[in-house]
């Protein structure tokens, strides 16, 4: 659906050297997948979904949708449109006519978009809010008219920038799976750009790890918190312990990676066995799992992550463990 | 609750009375013309009584009739002209792709409103009569449009960057071309910038006095000129009454400017 091919992108600025932003980035999107960007501020996952609506120009590289080159498109030519973070809703106009615009600039007939507007509407469950104005709505409402409003001129592909950064912690749930509802229901490619981790493992059924104008990993959700490529990854993506390969007794050279919910820990005993020796820092209480912070005797800090209540106390001599089947090794 | 508080200057004392000092050091003298419009003695000292006849004088006086004719059609040319002017010219340098240069140019539009106007009056008087241009009311018209044009384009320049390219960008990716866009979704934004430009420009044409006095010729004389002309004969109250018009029309223009501006 889109193809992306070592595109590059860096901006001129006044008297410093031209900014980099993004580094011969290569991605495959595929048609009806739910697709993330993810990265810290500053990674260029912004910039990349600026170049897909065509808001920016690559400085090199080649950007297709749906088979054709865009890169002379300019945004009202491409079969794209946008949920901008900040809605970017028009505030003269009513929610409806919001709802409309895009049909409208295509030059639809009037029936058609009567009826495409009142499905959006519905779609996003605001029936009842045609003839308001954006400013009467609150910050949930105005989000839902905006995936309206661009979801509405039926596009090949759907981009979200950052769209749920603005709601609180849970109307920011309700719509992530509002979102993956619409995405199944319309079967429409969505592209979503996100820093949070949590949100990209719970939507998507591709995600690009970026840093720094780079596309580090890109695969399942599954397949990026269980198979991490790259220490950045590792730590970025969920919990993981780093542990230096040289305090295990193995290659200096390499990092193991281990999730918290991985690590065994027992009681400290002459017949225990296991990866290192250390005793229990802190205990949090995380309501069904608790988390033990441990003090490796070689100086390392590890968490460890169980399901019930605390079995441990502050202070107890532990041996930790974990299968070597759950454990990624990775360069330094 | 008692002993120090911190200094706070708005507890200053005597500091209301001040602030009234100046309100009155403003707004006396011409407090002090409107009251004597209405005086009924033909002393502008002295009150006789109430009266409207300066503004029936005014309203018979077939010469100030004229002069305000000018100058209101010289401020409707002028406004339309420079307003159109100044959108486009707000739209360029907050919107056109000129990368550097751009601070440089918005100071050159906005040196008009620094230059002594005597110097702009003399040097627009000098350019005309260079050319060999005599056209009364069509050259007040072009000198008023140019120094009309900062103020529209101020408010207008300060509107757009206030809105950000978001809402556009929004309508570009929703396939707007770019006449549509404007018509749609600029303009619509613009009109409170606009019209307060406008109102704005159309002020101060009307009010305008150095220019137009250096570049009126007999038959284009502005409102204001011609006051000054009274007024070398003497201050009637006819002044007054005529300056008390001219006041009023300035401040429910201004007003209108100020209310139409705080609409978002």
């Amino acid at each position: 659906m889109i193809d992306i091919q070592s595109v590059s992108k860096s901006f001129v600025t006044r008297d410093a050297d031209p900014v980099r932003a993004l580094n011969e980035v290569s991605l495959e999107i595929f048609d009806n997948e739910f697709f993330t960007l993810l990265g810290p501020s500053g990674c260029g996952k912004t910039t990349l979904l600026r170049l897909i609506a065509g808001f920016e120009a690559p400085s090199s590289g080649a950007i297709r949708i749906a088979g054709s080159d865009v890169a002379a498109l300019p945004p009202q030519k491409r079969p794209v449109n946008t949920v901008f973070q900040s809605y970017a809703l028009f505030p003269h106009m009513s929610v409806a006519e919001n709802v409309a615009f895009g049909l409208e600039m295509q030059n639809a007939p009037k029936s058609l978009i009567d009826e495409r507007v009142r499905e959006a509407l519905e779609m996003v469950r605001l029936e009842g809010f045609a003839t308001r104005r954006p400013a009467q709505l609150s910050g949930g409402q105005q989000q839902r008219v905006a995936v309206a409003r661009a979801l509405a001129p039926k596009p090949s592909v759907l981009l979200l920038d950052e769209p749920l950064s603005a709601l609180d912690l849970k109307l920011r749930k309700g719509m992530q799976s509002e979102l993956k509802r619409l995405q199944r229901e319309t079967g429409i490619t969505f592209v979503l750009v996100t820093h949070d981790q949590e949100e990209a493992l719970a939507m998507s059924d591709g995600i690009a790890v970026m840093r720094s104008g780079d596309v580090l990993q890109v695969g399942t959700p599954r397949d990026i918190y269980d198979n991490p490529q790259d220490r950045f990854v590792a730590d970025f993506i969920g919990e993981s312990n780093l542990l230096p390969g040289a305090l295990l007794g193995r290659d200096p050279a390499k990092t193991i990676v281990v999730r918290p919910e991985h690590i065994v820990v027992s009681p400290a005993s002459d017949d225990a066995t296991g990866h290192a020796r250390g005793a229990v820092s802190a205990i949090t209480f995380l309501g069904s799992d608790t988390l033990y912070e441990i003090v490796l005797e070689e100086g390392a800090r590890l968490q460890s992550r169980s399901r019930g209540r605390a079995a441990l106390a502050t202070g107890d001599r532990v041996v930790v463990d974990w299968a070597r089947d759950v454990e990624r090794e990775l360069a330094n | 609750m008692n002993g120090a508080k911190p200094f706070d200057w708005r507890h200053t004392p005597g500091l209301s009375a001040y602030t009234a000092l100046i309100f009155l050091f403003f707004y006396a003298p011409l407090l002090i013309l409107v009251i004597y419009a209405f005086n009924s003695s033909r002393l502008v000292t002295v009150w006789a009584g109430f009266s409207f006849k300066w503004f029936v004088a005014v309203a018979n006086n077939g010469s100030i009739r004229d002069a305000a004719f000018n100058s209101v059609i010289i401020a409707i040319v002028a406004t339309i002209a420079a307003t159109a002017i100044a959108t486009a010219g707000a739209l360029a340098l907050e919107r056109g792709r000129l990368r550097f240069g751009r601070s440089a140019a918005t100071a050159l539009i906005a040196m008009p409103l620094v230059v002594p106007e005597i110097v702009v009056a003399i040097t627009t008087l000098i350019f005309f009569s260079g050319l060999g241009m005599h056209h009364g009311l069509i050259n007040l018209m072009i000198a008023h449009t140019v120094f009309c044009i900062p103020f529209a384009l101020l408010p207008i320049q300060a509107r757009l960057r206030d809105m950000g390219g978001t809402l556009e960008e929004a309508g570009r990716d929703l396939y707007a071309d770019e006449w549509r866009l404007f018509r749609r979704v600029t303009l619509p934004l613009l009109i409170p910038a606009i019209s307060a430009g406008a109102i704005m420009a159309f002020v101060v044409s009307l009010d305008d006095f150095l220019i137009s006095m250096m570049v009126s010729s007999a038959g284009s004389t502005t409102l204001p000129v011609y006051i000054y002309g009274m007024m070398r004969l003497g201050v009637t109250p006819e002044v007054n009454a005529i300056s008390t018009i001219l006041l009023a029309v300035s401040i429910v223009f201004v007003a209108a400017a100020l209310l139409v501006g705080r609409r978002k």
